[in-house]
């Protein structure tokens, strides 16, 4: 029954929603840390003291999507809380790349917007216009097709396809084929769905070039899983250090520096890389235009940049994107470094245009090979 | 003609004598009745804001595109079938784990009914219930994965000591049906908390007056007590429907492949990697959970119009 | 109306009447639901004591939980509690001081208005959280401004969340109730309507507010969606980051999280119970 008092109520509500939204879209400027928000390099703050202070100053730094045990993460965020005396607020740990800029978005102007994130490429390449370009200070260290040229993104690390694997159950893959084997049944699960998780797009993209095909088709990708499906030896659930620890995924295809994070907590799992190309594919760093905490953020570039930073990810089982130059420095941790190996071999990595056709193969095909 | 009617028909009498007695009329009594309405408009307004609001901007987002022009692309594919695939199985394990655990919730209220209300099995259930009817997410799809996943407890121990193998055709516990007995792990527990206070309120004297009348035990559950618990029955049924439908965090731990349910395929849009700009459909995927809660209801309110013609 | 609780008949005679089930069939009934629902948890426990995947069992995560190092993962838990808590109490007051008196008045005086309330009251369920958020964020943005950027504000959010099941409770109660005459009984005997209230009707609702109020603060505790998405702290956000380190500890946590939560509700309901006096 609509009364006159039920439009009355829908036309106030009508009104505030307008009110509300128009209230929500207004920008408020930011107080007294313009230069900040728009320094693009150390020197714009009159040198990296001027800026490790104007960023303790701020006291704060908010991440987002950084678990402690992403390529050592956590010791890397202790470190520079330690370093600096600037309070790292790490928020949800395990979201996606895409979820990092939704999160930037609906935060917009509130102080628990994320100030940094550490994006897959697809999503980094599509999101620029939320960046703010910035130049850490040993710039020129980093490899010309691992950077944007303003610096709005850059690479920061990244591992191989590895396969991790319950060693007190199932024996060591040396080929594709062996996870395939009986041995093999209801055992191998991937990092997430390929047609949103990165780490599972990376597997497909492993199975594709390792089954002979080139980066341009994931088809031969495709139809491995498919096979691997109607060999019963595909098990459909998200692998997480839990479900490794209690045996219920027996063996992960996940990037290497996941995979020795799971085999340092759990006793018995063990990591291989399989013979032949390797896949890789760089995270990329990049700053919130609209940061809370612009000096900090800052800050945390050089920092992440730094031989300091980047030796803990090789501690963490990641290859940081200054290790040539690192190399030819001395800089690099030799232990950390022989621990994993160096990343040797056939070495490849899609390109945008490689990415975005992967992904709509995917799209299409996925569900379909594995449902 | 049930026990039910008298003590209505009594207060409605006490109350149209109350009502001549001590109601003002005229201004006095517009007065009195406009405050009545501005009692509302705490509530009113509290829900407004931060109901009305944020579902609007959700579900009109998704008759927009990503530039912000009006389109029904995004309304006309919740009617591909592979969407509606996905409405109906969240249908089928939504209906399945509401009936499922409101029964067996019923039986664990029956099972309370006549131990003392501040007694510890009923504080000790209370609790328990509220704990785990929203013990939920990652946490509780981990704890099933141990105790019924391919290397569970349960699956472990039927497997070596009785030869069982409960995954001899598969492991069904990551696709659809594995939902079932997760989600009824927490249905059953709303229900208690939901049904209790209505079975405690059956009156004494009506389990007397059936005694009285010669009724037997059967006579008094089935022309009684299962009328009037009636409304409170399906209201929680319709909870806990409700609850299965748009639960999201469980299924997103147990199920990493693909979007069989209505809330991934909402993930889908939302968070994706490596497929961007589609996250206008999870508006329209919003706005397709809404329209089946609002037809739901309307069944609701038919049963509902139908039991109480002979309460009231 | 009701007869008082005192003189309750004679069990075996309850029993045949129907109004209880014998002792066989509840300890039967809750027997086996009791089993199975402590399945999972045992399951937790078991695994919490397991020594990597070689089979074996040892302490040595539980005894872990005391170690130095895990200091700096304590501090944000800590601070996630107490979110959590504060956000709990706000909650039920939001629950008690707005819903409660809105459904009474409801049910007294606009019966035509219930459908309408029960409809509003079950929204919230029906839109995920993940959606919810997308709309809310905007709406936050402007209370930020207003009310300061400070967590307890998620209460605002919670409230509409633990709508459903608070309605629920709520109504069963008033349904079972005879609030109408209560009402009339109240204002004859020339009790004001705040009178009626509190003296009145809230006792007869003791059980329902009660429910209300346990699941309210479960909601609250176990919430972990809208808080990730809005990037505050609480409870179960700090459990997912201490869940990221190492996972024998995050179920150990998460069990930690559920005996803590059982044992605040089971002191709820305690100090409910004995402050109203006895109960019916």
């Amino acid at each position: 029954m609509f009364t006159k008092r039920h439009l009355a109520s829908v036309a106030i509500f009508a009104a505030a929603a307008i009110t509300l939204s128009a209230c929500a879209g207004s920008d408020t400027p930011a107080e007294g840390d313009v230069d900040a928000a728009t320094a693009t390099s150390a020197e714009a703050f009159g040198g990296l003291d001027a800026l490790i202070e104007a960023a303790q100053a701020e006291g704060e730094l908010n991440v987002i999507a950084l678990p402690d045990d992403w390529a050592n993460y956590g010791e890397i965020k202790a470190a520079f809380e330690e370093k600096y005396d600037i309070s790292v607020n790490s928020a949800d740990p395990g979201v996606s790349s895409a979820e990092e800029i939704t999160a930037a978005k609906n935060l917009k102007g509130q102080d628990t917007a994320p100030d940094v994130f550490d994006l897959g490429s697809a999503v980094a390449l599509s999101s620029t216009d939320v960046f703010a370009p910035y130049q850490v200070e040993n710039w020129a260290e980093i490899p010309d097709e691992n950077k944007e040229e303003t610096g709005l993104w850059v690479n920061d690390y990244t591992g191989s396809m590895s396969i991790g694997y319950n060693s007190n159950e199932v024996p060591e893959p040396e080929s594709l084929d062996d996870l395939l084997g009986a041995d093999y049944k209801g055992a191998v699960a991937i990092n997430g769905d390929p047609t949103q998780a990165g780490a599972a797009f990376a597997a497909v993209g492993l199975a594709t070039v390792l089954s002979g095909g080139t980066l341009d088709d994931f088809t031969p990708g495709i139809e491995y899983f498919g096979e691997l499906k109607d060999a019963g030896n595909f098990l459909p659930v998200d692998p997480t250090p839990a479900t490794i620890a209690s045996g219920e995924t027996k063996v992960v295809l996940d990037w290497s520096y996941n995979n020795l994070a799971a085999a340092a907590t759990v006793d018995g799992w063990e990591v291989t890389t399989l013979p032949g190309t390797v896949y890789t594919s760089y995270y990329n760093q990049a700053i919130n235009a609209d940061a809370p905490h612009p000096a900090a953020a800052r800050l945390w570039q050089e920092f992440i940049y730094s031989a300091e930073g980047q030796n803990m990810f090789i501690t963490g089982g990641a290859y940081p994107v200054t290790l040539a130059a690192m190399n030819e420095a001395g800089t690099t941790d030799e232990d950390a470094i022989a621990k994993i190996g160096n990343l040797e071999g056939d070495i490849v990595t899609p390109t945008e245009e490689q990415s975005a056709a992967a992904s709509a193969l995917l799209a299409e095909k996925w569900a379909a090979a594995i449902g | 003609m049930t026990v039910a009617n008298t003590p209505v028909l009594v207060s409605d009498a006490a109350e149209s004598e109350t009502t001549r007695r001590h109601s003002p009329s005229g201004p006095a009594k517009r007065a009195r009745g406009l405050a009545k309405y501005l009692a509302l408009t705490p509530f009113a307004a509290y829900v407004i804001v931060f109901l009305g609001i944020p579902t609007t901007i959700a579900v009109v987002s998704g008759f927009f595109t990503d530039e912000g022009a009006f389109t029904l692309d995004n309304v006309a594919g919740l009617f591909a079938p592979n969407v509606l695939a996905t409405f109906g199985s969240s249908f089928w394990v939504s209906a399945v784990t509401a009936v499922v655990g409101a029964v067996v919730g019923a039986l664990v209220c029956y099972a309370l009914l006549g131990t003392r209300a501040d007694g510890p099995l009923r504080s000790f259930i209370d609790s328990v219930s509220s704990v785990l009817a929203q013990f939920g997410g990652v946490m509780l799809a981990f704890a099933f994965i141990a105790a019924i996943g391919s290397q569970g407890l349960i699956t472990v121990l039927l497997r070596d000591s009785f030869g069982l193998d409960i995954f001899a055709d598969g492991v069904w516990l990551y696709q659809v049906q594995g939902l079932l007995p997760v989600y009824i792990y927490f249905q059953v527990p709303l229900m208690v908390i939901t049904f209790m206070p209505a079975l405690s309120g059956l009156k004494l004297q009506w389990a007397e007056a059936n005694a009285t009348l010669g009724g037997t035990r059967f006579t008094y559950w089935t022309r009684i007590a299962f009328p009037v618990l009636a409304p409170s029955f399906f209201g929680s049924l319709l909870l806990l429907f409700a609850n299965a439908f748009s639960s999201y965090a469980t299924a997103a731990a147990l199920i990493s492949q693909g979007a069989q349910i209505v809330p991934l395929q909402i993930r889908a849009a939302l968070v994706s990697e490596t497929v961007l700009g589609r996250e206008n459909m999870a508006g329209a995927l919003a706005l397709g959970m809404v329209v089946v809660m609002v037809v739901v209801m309307w069944g609701y309110s038919v049963l509902q119009n139908r039991t109480s013609r002979w309460q009231k | 109306m009701t007869r008082p609780s005192t003189t309750r008949p004679d069990t075996s005679v309850a029993v045949r009447m129907g109004t209880e089930p014998s002792r066989l069939v509840r300890w039967v009934i809750l027997g086996v639901v009791g089993l199975v629902f402590s399945i999972p948890i045992v399951a937790m426990v078991v695994f919490s004591f397991r020594d990597g995947l070689g089979g074996g069992y040892t302490l040595a995560h539980w005894t872990g939980l005391f170690d130095e190092d895990a200091a700096r993962t304590y501090r944000n838990l800590f601070t996630g509690i107490g979110n959590s808590l504060l956000l709990a109490v706000v909650t039920v007051g939001i629950v008690l001081l707005v819903l409660l008196p809105t459904m009474i008045l409801v049910h007294l005086q606009f019966p035509r208005l219930r459908r309408t309330l029960e409809f509003i009251c079950i929204i919230p369920i029906t839109v995920p959280a993940i959606v919810l958020v997308v709309g809310l964020a905007p709406v936050y943005s402007v209370v930020v401004k207003v009310a300061g950027g400070s967590v307890w504000t998620l209460a605002f959010a919670y409230g509409i969340t633990v709508l459903p099941y608070a309605y629920r409770a709520i109504q069963s109660n008033l349904d079972a109730v005879d609030v109408v005459t209560l009402s009339e009984a109240g204002r004859t005997l020339s009790a004001n309507w705040g009178q009626t209230l509190w003296f009145v009707l809230l006792p007869n609702l003791k059980r329902g507010v009660l429910a209300a109020s346990f699941i309210s603060v479960a909601v609250v505790l176990g919430e972990f969606t809208i808080a990730s998405l809005l990037n505050r702290t609480n409870l179960q956000t700090a459990l997912l980051q201490v869940s990221q380190s190492d996972p024998y500890v995050a179920v150990i946590f998460a069990l930690l999280a559920l005996a803590f939560a059982f044992i605040l509700l089971l002191s709820i309901g305690r100090i409910g119970r004995t402050r109203t006096g006895s109960s019916s």
